[in-house]
């Protein structure tokens, strides 16, 4: 009997603590962090009332039929309500998954825009880079061999490419507001995982593959980039950020940097 | 096969070794695998404690610490390669050690034989092999700790190229790794054995009259475990000799080329880490269920039975475990929806990790219809089969947030999964081996373990594991990776470190609470009140014979089976329940 009153009580206060947002995510910076916390808390709430209605029921038949000297009831079950609650869980639960896949569907099968910026993003054991390619709109070729990481060349790019003369390099990621961003995600060595709260969006970075990755970030500021693919000792540290930034402000930090060259 | 060589290829054995250490006998078989299985829990959580203590108290000094490791914690405070590798071992040591060993080949080679009414396994010498080659595996695993560089830090899943390039990717990674691989492989075989010897048996040793319908729940459940465990390890076992030939032969199946790792470039060319994935995670999701579908089988028998009441839709329920069992092959790309496969495929994985869902769904639901209009018996058997299906539940409802892709951008990798996995494949899957060991106990040692610490035990664990894993989901929320080793680094997270502490706390508590269960299991089998034959009133053939069995289980004499396995509440009899073998 105790047992009852002890699951109410952890369902109550579970369900408090997730509806009184305690620990929660922060506000989202994106038409795509919207609609991921739509959907979260359409999930969010047909979850909820499942997990509330089903832990109060195991209470309440652990309450109700404690002995006190009546028989049980002999029955082996009922297909009426097998085929019934069979059929709701499906159409809920694949229902839920259909109505997310749309938002799936944004990050992954749309394809960026056109006018996209794009950004080579290179992970290694614990850092990142990101390269932006010069007025020319053009990446130069890199090698394996050039690379020199206290040299400021963590992508090996080949001086003798014309292409690469003005690309440039960060260690953390700068872009316009509004601005539709690509960003070509590739790893030098493990496993890394590219991942900024405020976007919603996280993305592996795997070595062998380049990977495009689109968003657009609507709210300026500075958000912190979190390794979330474990990556070796260091992988606690692998920090960055991601600023967002107005249009003006990125136009100049481009030109310093080219400056910087 | 006439039934007199059977008997002379079975006889009870007089010498000690042939008796207790070399048996070919499931029941004592039963019980090395338990109490393998009972060491490797306590190791696991014991290294998950400090795990937790060095993520709140990163510089702390703690002078035992340097004593155990000398590099690793030198001057007495952690370095996150020691918690990473603590971490990757206490995942290998649970999954593996525990939640693979104890439901399935402990408790199912005790009683799958003397439920469906043998008189042993299919195979004993293959048994008694299988036993032992898992103790080689952990030997090797344990091993790891010791040898230079230390235990391997990839974590469970170890995944390529981190775990495939050798000691340039970080301490650990060298001997450390190699052995975490070869433990595997020898534990992977042994899983094999296990496997054909578990199928056999429930398909060829069954009692004259026990159809597969009459077949008690937790029969079903081995049986299923076994099949998956049969595909699974099979394909483990090529992916781990594949990986240890990266590291040890240069062959590239994992290791692409162009690797600059710690400013080395590497020769390796052609390979994918995305094959590992896929490799180990066909392997890996089935895994989910070779731990959780036993304590399923468990805890539908034990509500039945102190419910006194038939499982809510016996049909239903087997119909469930099959789906799971096969479905559960198919669903292997939701741990990959960020791992850089193709997006279209996770529409199709995340289709079919939804329809999982269904017959976990159904489980629960003739669960609660089982308790429903019964009368209910509060023994802590029965608490913890209560208990488990309130964290079945908990544990099951976060998979709905994982098993969508779009979700899953944000939660990936975050403590939302831990959170979800701990509740429903760990202590879920424990709370149906506690509930087994009470339930069983009298059974195996003619002896009932006592209540009342029982109990204290039950809720102490039930409200500690709430306290330990709820919270984990709201750092998920909030966005905390998982795998850190501790969160300094980060602005936002160092608003989490109460939670971090709260969880902290509670896990210290909770495991220390798990030394009543030692000391009940201990000292009951030396002190615990005299049990009879049949203490629950239960239905099953175990319940029919003495106890402990006699070597051959039913002494020569063959059962027959005239009833299904869950006749409680059966209406005008004296009793009010119907053994399996009690004349139609």
């Amino acid at each position: 009997m105790a047992l009852a009153a002890v699951i109410w009580v952890l369902t109550i206060a579970i369900c408090y603590v997730f509806f009184g947002h305690y620990w929660w995510f922060p506000p989202p910076i994106s038409q795509h962090g919207q609609d991921y916390d739509a959907q979260f808390n359409a999930t969010l709430w047909v979850t909820g009332i499942i997990f509330f209605l089903a832990q109060f029921a195991l209470g309440w038949v652990i309450f109700t039929y404690r002995d006190r000297g009546r028989p049980a009831r002999y029955t082996h079950g009922n297909n009426m309500l097998e085929a019934l609650w069979t059929t709701a869980t499906a159409l809920l639960f694949i229902g839920l998954m259909l109505t997310g896949s749309r938002i799936w569907a944004a990050v992954h099968f749309d394809g960026p825009p056109p006018d996209s910026m794009r950004i080579e993003v290179l992970s290694k054991q614990f850092a990142w880079s990101f390269r932006y390619a010069g007025p020319d709109g053009k990446f130069g070729r890199t090698d394996i061999k050039l690379i020199n990481d206290q040299g400021g060349n963590p992508f090996g790019i080949d001086d003798k490419d014309p292409a690469g003369k003005d690309d440039i390099t960060s260690a953390s990621i700068k872009v316009p507001a509004g601005k539709p961003i690509l960003l070509i995600l590739k790893s030098r060595d493990v496993i890394h995982n590219f991942f900024v709260r405020e976007l919603r969006l996280k993305q592996d970075l795997v070595p062998g593959m380049e990977i495009p990755f689109p968003f657009t970030a609507d709210q300026t500021g500075t958000y912190e980039v979190a390794c979330s693919e474990l990556c070796g000792l260091g992988h606690h540290q692998m920090r960055t950020t991601l600023e967002v930034m107005t249009e003006a402000d990125f136009n100049k930090w481009k030109l310093e940097q080219a400056a910087q060259k | 096969m006439s039934s007199s060589i059977v008997h002379a290829a079975h006889q009870a054995p007089t010498g000690f070794i042939r008796r207790y250490i070399f048996s070919l006998d499931h029941k004592v078989i039963g019980i090395q695998y338990y109490f393998l299985a009972l060491f490797s829990v306590f190791l696991g959580m014991g290294l998950s404690v400090l795990m937790r203590y060095h993520m709140v108290y990163p510089d702390a000094k703690v002078s035992w610490f340097e004593k155990l490791w000398p590099t690793g914690a030198a001057g007495g405070i952690m370095t996150p390669e020691l918690y990473l590798s603590l971490m990757t071992m206490h995942g290998t040591i649970m999954v593996f050690f525990v939640l693979t060993t104890a439901p399935q080949s402990g408790f199912g080679n005790y009683f799958l034989p003397i439920q469906i009414g043998a008189e042993d396994m299919a195979f004993p010498v293959l048994n008694m092999l299988s036993f032992w080659t898992t103790f080689l595996a952990l030997c090797v695993m344990v091993a790891a700790f010791f040898v230079p560089g230390g235990a391997p830090l990839a974590g469970w899943t170890v995944y390529p190229p981190l775990s495939a390039v050798g000691p340039l990717a970080g301490p650990g990674e060298g001997l450390g790794q190699s052995l975490w691989i070869i433990s595997i492989a020898i534990f992977s075989g042994a899983s094999l054995m296990g496997a054909i010897n578990f199928i056999a048996t429930t398909i060829d040793l069954r009692a004259k009259g026990m159809t597969m319908m009459r077949l008690p729940l937790t029969c079903w459940a081995w049986l299923v475990t076994a099949i998956l465990g049969l595909l699974g390890f099979a394909v483990l076992l090529a992916a781990g000799i594949l990986l240890l030939l990266d590291r040890m032969a240069e062959t590239s199946f994992f290791i692409p080329a162009g690797l600059v790792v710690s400013d080395q470039i590497l020769n390796h060319k052609g390979g994918s880490p995305l094959l590992w994935q896929h490799l180990f995670w066909f392997f890996g999701h089935p895994e989910v269920y070779i731990a959780i579908l036993p304590g399923m089988g468990v805890a539908s028998q034990l509500l039945s039975t102190f419910a006194r009441k038939p499982v809510f839709g016996y049909r239903a329920m087997v119909y469930a475990i099959l789906s799971i069992g096969f479905l559960g092959f198919f669903v292997w790309g939701h741990h990959m929806f960020m791992s850089g496969m193709s997006p279209y495929s996770a529409m199709a994985f995340a289709t079919l990790t939804m329809a999982i869902g269904v017959p976990s769904a159904i489980k629960t639901f003739n669960w609660i219809g089982t308790l429903w209009g019964g009368r209910i018996r509060f023994t802590s058997a029965m608490m913890f089969a209560m208990g488990f299906v309130s964290l079945f539940v908990t544990g099951g409802i976060s998979g709905i947030f994982l098993g969508q892709p779009a979700l899953d951008l944000y939660f990936h990798d975050t403590y939302f999964v831990v959170g979800h996995f701990h509740m429903i494949m760990g202590v879920a899957a424990i709370f149906g081996m506690f509930a087994g060991t009470f339930y069983w106990f009298p059974k195996v040692t003619g002896r009932l373990m006592n209540e009342t610490l029982g109990k204290i035990h039950f809720y102490l664990t039930f409200i500690g594991v709430y306290c330990i894993f709820t919270p984990m989901h709201w750092l998920g929320i909030a966005g905390n990776p998982r795998r850190y080793a501790d969160f300094t680094n980060f602005d936002f997270m160092g608003k989490l470190m109460p939670v971090h502490t709260f969880m902290t706390w509670a896990a210290i508590i909770t495991a220390s609470a798990q030394l009543i269960f030692l000391f009940n299991l201990f000292w009951s089998m030396k002190k615990g009140a005299v049990a009879t034959d049949n203490p629950w009133d239960a239905t099953t053939l175990e319940w029919g014979i003495p106890s402990p069995p006699p070597f051959d289980n039913f002494a020569g004499h063959h059962p027959v089976v005239n009833h299904g396995p869950y006749e409680y509440g059966v209406p005008g009899g004296a009793k009010d329940y119907l053994m399996q073998s009690d004349p139609p």
